[in-house]
Protein backbone atom coordinates (compact mmCIF):
# COMPACT_ATOMS: atom_id res chain seq x y z
CA UNK A 1 0.00 0.00 0.00
CA UNK A 2 1.28 3.00 -0.98
CA UNK A 3 -0.07 6.03 1.03
CA UNK A 4 1.16 9.20 1.28
CA UNK A 5 1.84 10.18 5.15
CA UNK A 6 -0.17 13.64 6.56
CA UNK A 7 2.64 15.67 7.40
CA UNK A 8 0.82 18.77 8.01
CA UNK A 9 -0.96 18.12 10.77
CA UNK A 10 1.57 16.43 12.47
CA UNK A 11 3.79 17.75 15.40
CA UNK A 12 7.27 17.35 15.94
CA UNK A 13 8.42 13.97 16.08
CA UNK A 14 8.78 12.05 19.17
CA UNK A 15 10.47 13.13 22.50
CA UNK A 16 14.15 12.23 22.73
CA UNK A 17 15.12 9.08 24.76
CA UNK A 18 15.18 10.20 28.67
CA UNK A 19 18.22 10.05 30.65
CA UNK A 20 17.33 6.48 33.02
CA UNK A 21 17.25 8.77 36.49
CA UNK A 22 14.53 6.11 38.13
CA UNK A 23 16.92 3.32 38.52
CA UNK A 24 20.00 5.55 40.05
CA UNK A 25 17.79 7.02 42.72
CA UNK A 26 16.12 3.44 43.54
CA UNK A 27 19.78 1.63 43.84
CA UNK A 28 20.95 5.31 46.07
CA UNK A 29 17.84 4.60 48.01
CA UNK A 30 18.97 1.11 48.78
CA UNK A 31 22.61 2.15 49.22
CA UNK A 32 21.21 4.10 51.70
CA UNK A 33 19.03 2.24 53.86
CA UNK A 34 21.40 -0.71 53.62
CA UNK A 35 23.76 1.66 55.20
CA UNK A 36 21.96 3.38 57.37
CA UNK A 37 22.10 0.91 60.70
CA UNK A 38 25.66 0.86 60.23
CA UNK A 39 25.66 4.93 60.38
CA UNK A 40 23.45 5.18 62.82
CA UNK A 41 24.99 2.35 65.07
CA UNK A 42 25.22 4.90 68.07
CA UNK A 43 22.08 6.28 67.69
CA UNK A 44 19.13 3.30 68.23
CA UNK A 45 16.08 5.31 68.44
CA UNK A 46 16.22 6.13 65.07
CA UNK A 47 17.10 2.92 63.86
CA UNK A 48 14.00 2.33 65.34
CA UNK A 49 12.57 5.22 63.41
CA UNK A 50 14.00 3.67 60.54
CA UNK A 51 12.49 0.46 60.85
CA UNK A 52 9.20 1.74 61.11
CA UNK A 53 9.60 3.86 58.18
CA UNK A 54 10.43 0.70 56.38
CA UNK A 55 7.53 -1.14 57.59
CA UNK A 56 4.95 2.09 56.70
CA UNK A 57 6.93 2.00 52.86
CA UNK A 58 5.26 -1.30 52.14
CA UNK A 59 1.75 -0.35 53.23
CA UNK A 60 2.96 2.99 50.93
CA UNK A 61 3.61 0.37 47.89
CA UNK A 62 0.60 -1.30 48.46
CA UNK A 63 -1.58 2.19 47.87
CA UNK A 64 0.82 2.75 44.99
CA UNK A 65 0.10 -0.15 43.29
CA UNK A 66 -3.63 0.09 43.71
CA UNK A 67 -3.62 4.02 42.93
CA UNK A 68 -0.23 5.07 41.14
CA UNK A 69 -0.35 1.68 38.97
CA UNK A 70 -3.80 0.73 38.37
CA UNK A 71 -6.35 3.57 38.79
CA UNK A 72 -8.14 2.11 42.23
CA UNK A 73 -8.74 4.87 44.81
CA UNK A 74 -8.56 3.05 47.82
CA UNK A 75 -8.63 4.70 51.03
CA UNK A 76 -9.06 1.30 53.18
CA UNK A 77 -5.64 0.37 53.00
CA UNK A 78 -5.23 0.94 56.66
CA UNK A 79 -7.87 -2.39 56.88
CA UNK A 80 -5.57 -4.67 55.36
CA UNK A 81 -2.79 -3.66 57.47
CA UNK A 82 -5.00 -3.09 60.91
CA UNK A 83 -7.04 -6.51 60.57
CA UNK A 84 -3.35 -8.68 59.90
CA UNK A 85 -1.86 -6.82 62.74
CA UNK A 86 -4.76 -7.88 65.22
CA UNK A 87 -4.40 -11.56 63.80
CA UNK A 88 -0.67 -11.80 64.69
CA UNK A 89 -1.28 -10.10 67.98
CA UNK A 90 -4.30 -13.06 68.80
CA UNK A 91 -2.35 -15.78 67.45
CA UNK A 92 0.54 -14.69 70.36
CA UNK A 93 -1.98 -13.60 72.56
CA UNK A 94 -3.86 -16.79 72.47
CA UNK A 95 -1.66 -19.33 70.53
CA UNK A 96 1.65 -18.44 72.19
CA UNK A 97 2.58 -18.72 68.59
CA UNK A 98 4.85 -16.15 66.72
CA UNK A 99 7.10 -17.84 64.24
CA UNK A 100 7.29 -15.67 61.75
CA UNK A 101 7.55 -17.89 58.98
CA UNK A 102 4.32 -18.73 59.73
CA UNK A 103 2.61 -16.00 61.07
CA UNK A 104 3.56 -13.51 57.95
CA UNK A 105 2.50 -15.51 55.46
CA UNK A 106 -0.76 -15.74 57.45
CA UNK A 107 -0.31 -12.27 57.53
CA UNK A 108 -0.63 -11.88 53.81
CA UNK A 109 -2.87 -14.35 53.64
CA UNK A 110 -5.33 -12.58 55.45
CA UNK A 111 -4.90 -9.36 53.98
CA UNK A 112 -5.19 -10.65 50.70
CA UNK A 113 -8.80 -12.61 51.17
CA UNK A 114 -9.66 -9.39 53.01
CA UNK A 115 -9.00 -7.39 49.78
CA UNK A 116 -10.29 -10.07 47.59
CA UNK A 117 -13.45 -10.16 49.65
CA UNK A 118 -13.92 -6.02 49.25
CA UNK A 119 -13.06 -5.90 46.01
CA UNK A 120 -16.20 -8.73 45.19
CA UNK A 121 -18.23 -6.12 46.47
CA UNK A 122 -16.63 -2.94 45.16
CA UNK A 123 -15.04 -4.03 42.06
CA UNK A 124 -17.21 -7.45 40.37
CA UNK A 125 -20.31 -6.19 39.92
CA UNK A 126 -22.49 -6.18 36.65
CA UNK A 127 -21.96 -2.84 36.27
CA UNK A 128 -18.46 -1.06 36.08
CA UNK A 129 -17.92 1.03 39.49
CA UNK A 130 -16.76 4.91 40.06
CA UNK A 131 -13.61 6.05 41.62
CA UNK A 132 -15.75 7.62 43.75
CA UNK A 133 -17.94 4.41 44.59
CA UNK A 134 -14.61 2.71 45.62
CA UNK A 135 -12.93 4.93 47.36
CA UNK A 136 -15.98 5.45 49.12
CA UNK A 137 -16.66 2.27 49.26
CA UNK A 138 -12.81 1.21 51.07
CA UNK A 139 -12.96 4.11 52.95
CA UNK A 140 -16.38 3.01 54.65
CA UNK A 141 -14.72 -0.40 55.15
CA UNK A 142 -12.10 1.25 56.90
CA UNK A 143 -14.29 2.92 59.06
CA UNK A 144 -16.35 0.72 60.28
CA UNK A 145 -13.68 -2.26 61.10
CA UNK A 146 -12.24 0.76 63.20
CA UNK A 147 -15.65 1.73 64.80
CA UNK A 148 -16.19 -2.10 65.23
CA UNK A 149 -12.90 -3.34 67.00
CA UNK A 150 -12.94 0.16 69.33
CA UNK A 151 -15.89 -1.65 70.61
CA UNK A 152 -14.88 -5.37 70.59
CA UNK A 153 -13.39 -6.73 74.03
CA UNK A 154 -12.29 -9.65 73.05
CA UNK A 155 -9.91 -8.00 70.62
CA UNK A 156 -9.11 -4.99 73.68
CA UNK A 157 -11.96 -2.46 72.61
CA UNK A 158 -10.55 0.92 72.33
CA UNK A 159 -6.89 0.02 74.40
CA UNK A 160 -6.11 -2.54 71.25
CA UNK A 161 -3.88 -5.18 72.15
CA UNK A 162 -0.41 -4.60 73.83
CA UNK A 163 2.13 -6.98 74.85
CA UNK A 164 2.39 -8.81 71.70
CA UNK A 165 4.60 -11.77 71.83
CA UNK A 166 7.80 -11.31 69.78
CA UNK A 167 8.34 -12.32 66.55
CA UNK A 168 10.44 -15.32 66.26
CA UNK A 169 12.44 -17.44 64.13
CA UNK A 170 13.47 -20.87 65.73
CA UNK A 171 14.31 -19.61 69.49
CA UNK A 172 15.35 -16.68 68.14
CA UNK A 173 13.15 -13.60 69.28
CA UNK A 174 13.25 -10.19 67.04
CA UNK A 175 13.37 -6.81 69.48
CA UNK A 176 14.07 -3.22 68.12
CA UNK A 177 17.24 -2.75 66.39
CA UNK A 178 19.58 -4.33 63.59
CA UNK A 179 17.71 -7.15 63.37
CA UNK A 180 14.57 -6.10 63.23
CA UNK A 181 15.22 -3.66 60.60
CA UNK A 182 17.19 -6.37 58.77
CA UNK A 183 14.40 -8.14 58.20
CA UNK A 184 12.24 -4.74 57.31
CA UNK A 185 14.27 -4.25 54.66
CA UNK A 186 15.10 -7.32 53.48
CA UNK A 187 10.81 -8.07 53.12
CA UNK A 188 10.32 -4.17 51.56
CA UNK A 189 12.76 -5.22 49.07
CA UNK A 190 11.41 -8.82 48.28
CA UNK A 191 8.39 -6.56 47.53
CA UNK A 192 9.74 -4.04 46.14
CA UNK A 193 11.66 -6.32 43.49
CA UNK A 194 8.54 -8.57 42.40
CA UNK A 195 6.02 -5.41 42.18
CA UNK A 196 8.38 -4.26 40.11
CA UNK A 197 8.39 -6.97 37.86
CA UNK A 198 4.51 -6.96 37.87
CA UNK A 199 4.30 -3.01 36.87
CA UNK A 200 7.04 -3.73 34.24
CA UNK A 201 5.33 -6.73 32.43
CA UNK A 202 3.07 -6.99 29.49
CA UNK A 203 0.17 -7.14 33.01
CA UNK A 204 2.03 -4.16 34.01
CA UNK A 205 1.00 -2.32 30.56
CA UNK A 206 -2.84 -3.67 30.93
CA UNK A 207 -2.59 -1.89 34.41
CA UNK A 208 -1.33 1.45 32.86
CA UNK A 209 -3.73 1.21 29.88
CA UNK A 210 -6.72 0.41 32.68
CA UNK A 211 -5.70 3.46 34.13
CA UNK A 212 -5.85 5.86 31.41
CA UNK A 213 -9.11 4.29 30.01
CA UNK A 214 -10.91 1.41 31.10
CA UNK A 215 -13.49 1.48 28.58
CA UNK A 216 -10.85 1.32 25.96
CA UNK A 217 -9.49 -1.78 27.64
CA UNK A 218 -12.71 -3.48 28.20
CA UNK A 219 -13.76 -3.51 24.43
CA UNK A 220 -10.07 -4.92 23.29
CA UNK A 221 -11.38 -7.85 25.10
CA UNK A 222 -10.34 -7.43 28.85
CA UNK A 223 -11.79 -8.52 31.92
CA UNK A 224 -11.04 -5.03 33.67
CA UNK A 225 -12.42 -5.67 36.65
CA UNK A 226 -10.80 -9.25 37.28
CA UNK A 227 -7.43 -7.21 36.55
CA UNK A 228 -8.35 -5.03 38.94
CA UNK A 229 -9.46 -7.22 41.52
CA UNK A 230 -6.16 -9.27 41.39
CA UNK A 231 -3.96 -5.84 41.69
CA UNK A 232 -6.24 -5.18 44.68
CA UNK A 233 -6.01 -8.54 46.44
CA UNK A 234 -2.20 -8.61 45.73
CA UNK A 235 -1.70 -4.87 47.14
CA UNK A 236 -3.76 -6.08 50.14
CA UNK A 237 -1.85 -9.05 50.91
CA UNK A 238 0.84 -6.19 51.04
CA UNK A 239 -0.54 -4.05 53.48
CA UNK A 240 -0.91 -7.39 55.62
CA UNK A 241 2.51 -8.22 55.71
CA UNK A 242 3.10 -4.76 57.01
CA UNK A 243 0.29 -4.45 59.37
CA UNK A 244 2.09 -7.73 60.92
CA UNK A 245 5.84 -6.28 61.03
CA UNK A 246 4.46 -3.04 62.15
CA UNK A 247 2.44 -4.87 64.83
CA UNK A 248 5.53 -7.13 66.10
CA UNK A 249 7.88 -3.93 65.93
CA UNK A 250 5.62 -1.74 68.10
CA UNK A 251 4.38 -4.91 70.63
CA UNK A 252 1.02 -3.17 70.23
CA UNK A 253 -2.04 -2.52 67.85
CA UNK A 254 -4.96 -0.59 68.19
CA UNK A 255 -8.34 0.35 66.82
CA UNK A 256 -6.30 3.39 64.62
CA UNK A 257 -3.97 0.79 63.21
CA UNK A 258 -7.00 -0.26 60.70
CA UNK A 259 -8.85 3.58 59.84
CA UNK A 260 -8.88 6.04 57.89
CA UNK A 261 -6.42 8.17 59.33
CA UNK A 262 -3.49 5.66 58.55
CA UNK A 263 -5.37 4.36 54.88
CA UNK A 264 -5.02 8.58 54.62
CA UNK A 265 -2.05 8.67 56.12
CA UNK A 266 -0.63 5.80 52.92
CA UNK A 267 -2.46 8.05 50.40
CA UNK A 268 -0.24 11.14 51.75
CA UNK A 269 3.22 8.72 51.59
CA UNK A 270 2.81 8.14 48.41
CA UNK A 271 1.35 11.79 46.22
CA UNK A 272 4.07 13.37 48.47
CA UNK A 273 6.51 10.91 47.01
CA UNK A 274 5.46 10.42 43.69
CA UNK A 275 2.67 7.93 42.57
CA UNK A 276 3.10 5.32 39.96
CA UNK A 277 7.06 4.95 40.73
CA UNK A 278 6.82 2.77 43.61
CA UNK A 279 10.16 3.95 44.82
CA UNK A 280 7.87 7.35 45.36
CA UNK A 281 6.29 6.39 47.94
CA UNK A 282 9.12 4.72 50.44
CA UNK A 283 10.73 8.21 49.47
CA UNK A 284 7.75 10.06 50.51
CA UNK A 285 7.56 7.61 53.66
CA UNK A 286 11.04 8.55 54.77
CA UNK A 287 10.57 12.24 54.08
CA UNK A 288 7.19 12.81 55.62
CA UNK A 289 8.42 10.51 58.89
CA UNK A 290 12.10 11.96 59.24
CA UNK A 291 10.17 15.72 58.52
CA UNK A 292 7.75 14.44 61.76
CA UNK A 293 10.05 13.06 63.90
CA UNK A 294 12.38 16.71 63.53
CA UNK A 295 9.58 19.47 63.10
CA UNK A 296 8.00 17.64 67.04
CA UNK A 297 11.26 17.44 68.07
CA UNK A 298 12.07 21.11 67.64
CA UNK A 299 11.21 23.19 70.67
CA UNK A 300 10.48 26.48 68.79
CA UNK A 301 7.86 25.03 66.84
CA UNK A 302 6.75 21.65 68.45
CA UNK A 303 3.40 22.93 69.27
CA UNK A 304 2.72 23.46 65.89
CA UNK A 305 4.85 20.92 64.02
CA UNK A 306 1.50 18.94 62.55
CA UNK A 307 0.12 22.00 61.18
CA UNK A 308 3.44 23.25 59.42
CA UNK A 309 3.43 19.71 58.09
CA UNK A 310 -0.32 19.64 57.00
CA UNK A 311 0.65 23.09 54.75
CA UNK A 312 3.69 21.63 53.38
CA UNK A 313 1.85 19.00 52.28
CA UNK A 314 -1.12 20.45 51.01
CA UNK A 315 1.80 23.00 49.07
CA UNK A 316 3.27 19.66 47.18
CA UNK A 317 0.22 17.74 46.38
CA UNK A 318 -1.57 20.99 45.10
CA UNK A 319 1.38 22.45 42.99
CA UNK A 320 3.11 19.33 42.32
CA UNK A 321 0.75 15.97 41.85
CA UNK A 322 3.55 14.24 40.26
CA UNK A 323 5.18 14.32 44.26
CA UNK A 324 8.92 15.00 44.50
CA UNK A 325 10.07 12.47 42.42
CA UNK A 326 7.94 14.61 39.87
CA UNK A 327 11.02 17.28 40.11
CA UNK A 328 13.52 15.06 38.38
CA UNK A 329 11.88 12.14 36.99
CA UNK A 330 10.21 13.10 33.42
CA UNK A 331 6.43 11.20 32.59
CA UNK A 332 7.88 9.57 30.09
CA UNK A 333 10.24 7.70 31.87
CA UNK A 334 7.66 7.25 35.16
CA UNK A 335 5.25 5.57 32.48
CA UNK A 336 8.73 3.20 31.54
CA UNK A 337 8.03 0.34 28.95
CA UNK A 338 6.81 -3.36 29.55
CA UNK A 339 7.98 -6.81 28.39
CA UNK A 340 11.31 -7.93 28.55
CA UNK A 341 14.01 -6.22 27.81
CA UNK A 342 15.61 -6.23 24.42
CA UNK A 343 12.42 -8.20 23.09
CA UNK A 344 11.90 -5.77 20.25
CA UNK B 1 -26.15 -17.12 8.37
CA UNK B 2 -25.54 -13.36 8.46
CA UNK B 3 -22.42 -11.89 10.15
CA UNK B 4 -24.82 -9.57 12.26
CA UNK B 5 -28.05 -9.60 12.65
CA UNK B 6 -30.28 -6.79 14.83
CA UNK B 7 -33.62 -7.71 15.11
CA UNK B 8 -36.18 -4.73 16.51
CA UNK B 9 -33.87 -3.10 18.79
CA UNK B 10 -35.60 -0.73 20.84
CA UNK B 11 -33.23 1.85 23.31
CA UNK B 12 -34.91 4.10 25.55
CA UNK B 13 -33.65 6.72 27.21
CA UNK B 14 -36.71 7.95 29.79
CA UNK B 15 -39.15 9.61 27.71
CA UNK B 16 -36.63 9.62 24.56
CA UNK B 17 -37.18 6.63 22.26
CA UNK B 18 -33.26 6.56 20.74
CA UNK B 19 -33.87 3.59 18.71
CA UNK B 20 -37.31 1.99 18.04
CA UNK B 21 -37.22 -1.37 16.31
CA UNK B 22 -34.72 -0.90 14.24
CA UNK B 23 -33.52 -4.39 12.23
CA UNK B 24 -29.94 -4.13 10.37
CA UNK B 25 -28.28 -7.13 9.16
CA UNK B 26 -24.65 -7.64 7.82
CA UNK B 27 -23.14 -9.73 5.77
CA UNK B 28 -19.54 -10.99 6.17
CA UNK B 29 -17.02 -9.30 4.22
CA UNK B 30 -19.25 -6.21 3.17
CA UNK B 31 -18.91 -2.19 4.47
CA UNK B 32 -22.34 -1.51 5.77
CA UNK B 33 -22.54 2.45 6.23
CA UNK B 34 -25.44 4.13 8.82
CA UNK B 35 -26.19 7.16 7.87
CA UNK B 36 -29.15 9.89 9.31
CA UNK B 37 -29.16 13.17 10.64
CA UNK B 38 -28.23 14.08 13.96
CA UNK B 39 -29.73 12.46 16.44
CA UNK B 40 -31.13 9.49 14.70
CA UNK B 41 -29.54 6.82 16.70
CA UNK B 42 -26.94 5.80 14.71
CA UNK B 43 -23.89 6.13 17.32
CA UNK B 44 -26.66 4.47 19.87
CA UNK B 45 -27.07 1.42 17.43
CA UNK B 46 -23.14 1.32 16.90
CA UNK B 47 -23.46 1.35 20.74
CA UNK B 48 -25.51 -1.55 21.22
CA UNK B 49 -23.96 -4.09 18.45
CA UNK B 50 -20.47 -3.11 20.65
CA UNK B 51 -21.87 -3.62 24.00
CA UNK B 52 -21.37 0.19 25.20
CA UNK B 53 -24.90 -0.27 26.09
CA UNK B 54 -27.49 -3.12 25.92
CA UNK B 55 -30.80 -2.74 23.87
CA UNK B 56 -34.00 -2.20 25.60
CA UNK B 57 -35.83 -4.77 24.02
CA UNK B 58 -34.99 -6.85 20.71
CA UNK B 59 -31.88 -8.88 19.64
CA UNK B 60 -28.07 -8.42 19.09
CA UNK B 61 -26.97 -11.81 17.29
CA UNK B 62 -23.61 -12.01 16.02
CA UNK B 63 -21.64 -14.85 14.11
CA UNK B 64 -24.46 -17.29 15.55
CA UNK B 65 -24.78 -16.25 19.24
CA UNK B 66 -27.23 -14.02 20.61
CA UNK B 67 -24.78 -11.01 22.33
CA UNK B 68 -28.29 -8.74 23.33
CA UNK B 69 -26.79 -9.20 27.10
CA UNK B 70 -22.97 -9.65 26.73
CA UNK B 71 -20.49 -7.62 28.30
CA UNK B 72 -17.97 -5.78 25.87
CA UNK B 73 -14.80 -8.51 26.41
CA UNK B 74 -16.86 -11.33 25.40
CA UNK B 75 -18.52 -9.23 22.31
CA UNK B 76 -14.57 -8.48 21.58
CA UNK B 77 -13.75 -12.19 22.35
CA UNK B 78 -16.54 -13.47 19.46
CA UNK B 79 -15.06 -10.68 16.92
CA UNK B 80 -15.88 -7.41 17.16
CA UNK B 81 -13.84 -4.52 17.61
CA UNK B 82 -15.09 -1.13 17.83
CA UNK B 83 -13.13 2.29 17.06
CA UNK B 84 -14.91 5.09 19.30
CA UNK B 85 -16.13 8.03 18.24
CA UNK B 86 -13.91 10.38 20.36
CA UNK B 87 -10.81 9.10 19.68
CA UNK B 88 -9.83 6.67 22.46
CA UNK B 89 -6.03 6.08 22.00
CA UNK B 90 -3.80 5.94 25.41
CA UNK B 91 -1.92 8.61 25.19
CA UNK B 92 0.28 7.95 28.16
CA UNK B 93 1.78 5.00 26.18
CA UNK B 94 3.78 4.78 23.36
CA UNK B 95 2.09 4.16 20.24
CA UNK B 96 3.86 0.76 19.92
CA UNK B 97 2.37 -0.19 23.28
CA UNK B 98 -1.04 0.69 22.24
CA UNK B 99 -1.50 -1.71 19.73
CA UNK B 100 0.33 -4.57 21.63
CA UNK B 101 -2.40 -3.86 24.32
CA UNK B 102 -4.72 -4.58 21.37
CA UNK B 103 -3.19 -7.72 20.75
CA UNK B 104 -2.12 -9.24 23.60
CA UNK B 105 -6.05 -9.31 24.92
CA UNK B 106 -6.35 -13.12 24.57
CA UNK B 107 -2.81 -13.58 26.51
CA UNK B 108 -3.54 -15.36 29.86
CA UNK B 109 -3.09 -13.56 32.75
CA UNK B 110 -0.11 -15.79 33.73
CA UNK B 111 1.57 -14.86 30.18
CA UNK B 112 1.40 -11.14 30.57
CA UNK B 113 3.12 -11.22 33.96
CA UNK B 114 5.58 -13.63 32.01
CA UNK B 115 6.39 -11.19 29.39
CA UNK B 116 6.45 -14.12 27.20
CA UNK B 117 3.85 -13.05 24.01
CA UNK B 118 5.87 -9.07 23.40
CA UNK B 119 8.55 -10.75 20.99
CA UNK B 120 6.42 -13.27 19.24
CA UNK B 121 3.70 -10.26 19.12
CA UNK B 122 6.22 -8.08 17.60
CA UNK B 123 5.77 -8.73 13.32
CA UNK B 124 1.96 -8.35 14.22
CA UNK B 125 2.28 -4.93 15.74
CA UNK B 126 4.58 -3.71 13.18
CA UNK B 127 2.65 -4.87 10.39
CA UNK B 128 -0.81 -2.87 11.87
CA UNK B 129 1.69 0.41 11.93
CA UNK B 130 2.93 -0.23 8.79
CA UNK B 131 -0.20 -0.32 7.16
CA UNK B 132 -1.34 2.39 8.63
CA UNK B 133 1.97 4.66 8.13
CA UNK B 134 2.78 4.95 11.73
CA UNK B 135 5.99 2.26 12.04
CA UNK B 136 8.36 5.52 12.62
CA UNK B 137 6.10 6.80 15.36
CA UNK B 138 6.38 3.54 17.22
CA UNK B 139 8.74 4.86 20.35
CA UNK B 140 6.28 8.01 20.31
CA UNK B 141 4.02 8.80 22.65
CA UNK B 142 0.36 8.25 21.27
CA UNK B 143 -0.92 11.98 22.72
CA UNK B 144 2.38 12.88 20.57
CA UNK B 145 0.55 12.07 17.48
CA UNK B 146 -1.53 14.72 15.45
CA UNK B 147 -5.50 14.22 15.65
CA UNK B 148 -5.47 12.64 12.32
CA UNK B 149 -2.56 9.62 13.26
CA UNK B 150 -4.23 9.00 16.11
CA UNK B 151 -7.44 8.55 14.06
CA UNK B 152 -5.33 5.91 12.34
CA UNK B 153 -4.03 4.89 15.46
CA UNK B 154 -7.56 3.90 17.09
CA UNK B 155 -8.14 2.35 13.58
CA UNK B 156 -5.01 0.08 13.28
CA UNK B 157 -5.52 -1.04 17.82
CA UNK B 158 -9.34 -2.04 16.50
CA UNK B 159 -8.23 -4.02 13.45
CA UNK B 160 -5.07 -5.73 14.81
CA UNK B 161 -6.32 -8.21 17.07
CA UNK B 162 -7.93 -9.50 13.35
CA UNK B 163 -12.15 -8.79 13.88
CA UNK B 164 -14.90 -9.97 11.82
CA UNK B 165 -16.81 -7.19 12.26
CA UNK B 166 -14.98 -3.71 12.53
CA UNK B 167 -17.43 -1.15 13.99
CA UNK B 168 -16.33 2.64 13.07
CA UNK B 169 -17.80 5.49 14.75
CA UNK B 170 -17.21 8.64 12.70
CA UNK B 171 -13.31 7.58 11.29
CA UNK B 172 -12.74 10.65 9.85
CA UNK B 173 -14.29 13.29 12.76
CA UNK B 174 -11.73 16.33 12.72
CA UNK B 175 -9.70 15.22 9.83
CA UNK B 176 -8.52 17.61 6.79
CA UNK B 177 -9.76 16.22 3.47
CA UNK B 178 -6.56 14.95 2.27
CA UNK B 179 -6.57 12.78 5.49
CA UNK B 180 -9.94 11.44 4.45
CA UNK B 181 -8.50 10.74 1.20
CA UNK B 182 -6.11 9.01 2.48
CA UNK B 183 -8.01 7.21 5.29
CA UNK B 184 -10.40 5.75 2.38
CA UNK B 185 -7.49 4.68 0.57
CA UNK B 186 -6.11 2.79 4.11
CA UNK B 187 -10.07 1.19 5.10
CA UNK B 188 -10.43 0.01 1.03
CA UNK B 189 -7.76 -3.07 1.66
CA UNK B 190 -9.05 -4.58 4.38
CA UNK B 191 -12.47 -5.59 3.13
CA UNK B 192 -10.70 -9.14 2.54
CA UNK B 193 -10.35 -9.59 5.92
CA UNK B 194 -13.57 -8.12 7.96
CA UNK B 195 -16.99 -6.37 7.42
CA UNK B 196 -17.07 -3.19 8.72
CA UNK B 197 -19.92 -1.01 9.75
CA UNK B 198 -19.51 2.80 9.59
CA UNK B 199 -21.16 5.90 10.77
CA UNK B 200 -20.68 8.91 9.26
CA UNK B 201 -21.66 12.58 8.02
CA UNK B 202 -19.31 12.63 5.05
CA UNK B 203 -21.55 11.26 2.69
CA UNK B 204 -18.99 11.18 -0.67
CA UNK B 205 -17.08 9.29 1.68
CA UNK B 206 -19.22 6.92 2.96
CA UNK B 207 -20.76 6.36 -0.39
CA UNK B 208 -16.93 6.06 -2.53
CA UNK B 209 -16.13 2.90 0.27
CA UNK B 210 -19.70 0.71 1.33
CA UNK B 211 -21.54 -1.34 -0.79
CA UNK B 212 -24.55 -1.02 1.43
CA UNK B 213 -26.08 1.78 3.47
CA UNK B 214 -28.83 2.14 5.95
CA UNK B 215 -30.58 5.16 6.75
CA UNK B 216 -32.14 5.88 10.16
CA UNK B 217 -33.88 8.79 11.10
CA UNK B 218 -35.62 9.11 14.59
CA UNK B 219 -34.50 6.06 15.92
CA UNK B 220 -35.70 4.14 12.45
CA UNK B 221 -34.95 2.82 9.85
CA UNK B 222 -35.73 4.95 6.71
CA UNK B 223 -34.27 2.95 4.22
CA UNK B 224 -31.97 -0.20 3.21
CA UNK B 225 -30.21 -0.95 0.30
CA UNK B 226 -27.20 0.10 -2.03
CA UNK B 227 -25.49 2.86 -2.41
CA UNK B 228 -27.04 3.21 -5.66
CA UNK B 229 -30.62 2.13 -4.05
CA UNK B 230 -30.48 4.47 -1.33
CA UNK B 231 -29.44 7.40 -3.58
CA UNK B 232 -32.53 6.68 -5.87
CA UNK B 233 -34.77 6.69 -2.53
CA UNK B 234 -37.15 9.72 -2.25
CA UNK B 235 -37.47 9.76 1.37
CA UNK B 236 -33.56 9.76 2.24
CA UNK B 237 -33.62 12.41 -0.38
CA UNK B 238 -36.33 14.44 1.38
CA UNK B 239 -34.38 14.22 5.01
CA UNK B 240 -31.47 15.46 3.25
CA UNK B 241 -32.74 18.30 1.21
CA UNK B 242 -34.72 19.51 3.94
CA UNK B 243 -33.13 18.93 7.44
CA UNK B 244 -29.00 18.30 6.46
Amino acid sequence: MSVATSAASAPAKGSPKPWPILPMIELATLAALVATPFVLANRPELITLMTNILILSLLAVSFDLCWGFSGIMSYGQALFFGVAGYVIALVGRDLEFSQMWATLPLAMLVGGLLAAGLAAFLLLGRKTPTSIFVAFGTLTGAYAAERLVAGWQYVGAGNGLSAIKLMSLGQYEFVEGFEFYSVALILLLIVYLVSRVIVRSQLGLVLAGMRQNEERLAFFGYRVQVFKALIFTFAGSIAGLSGALYSYHQGFTGPTNLGPGLSTTAVIYCLFGGSGTLIGPVLGTVAIELLSYVLADTDAIKQYWTVILGIVLLVVVMFQPTGLLGLVVSSRERIGSFGKRGAR
Amino acid sequence: MALLEVRAVTKVYGLLRALDGVDLTVEAGTFHGLIGPNGSGKSTLLKSIAGAHYATTGSVTFAGTDITTAPPYQRSRLGLSLKFQITAVLGELSVYDNVLLALQSTESRFALLASRSRKRLHGEVMHALERFNLADRADDLAAELSHGEQQWLEIAMALAPRPKLLLLDEPTGGMSPEERRITGELLAPIKSECALIIVEHDLDFIKNICDRLTVLDQGRVLGDGSVAEIERDARVQEIYTSRV
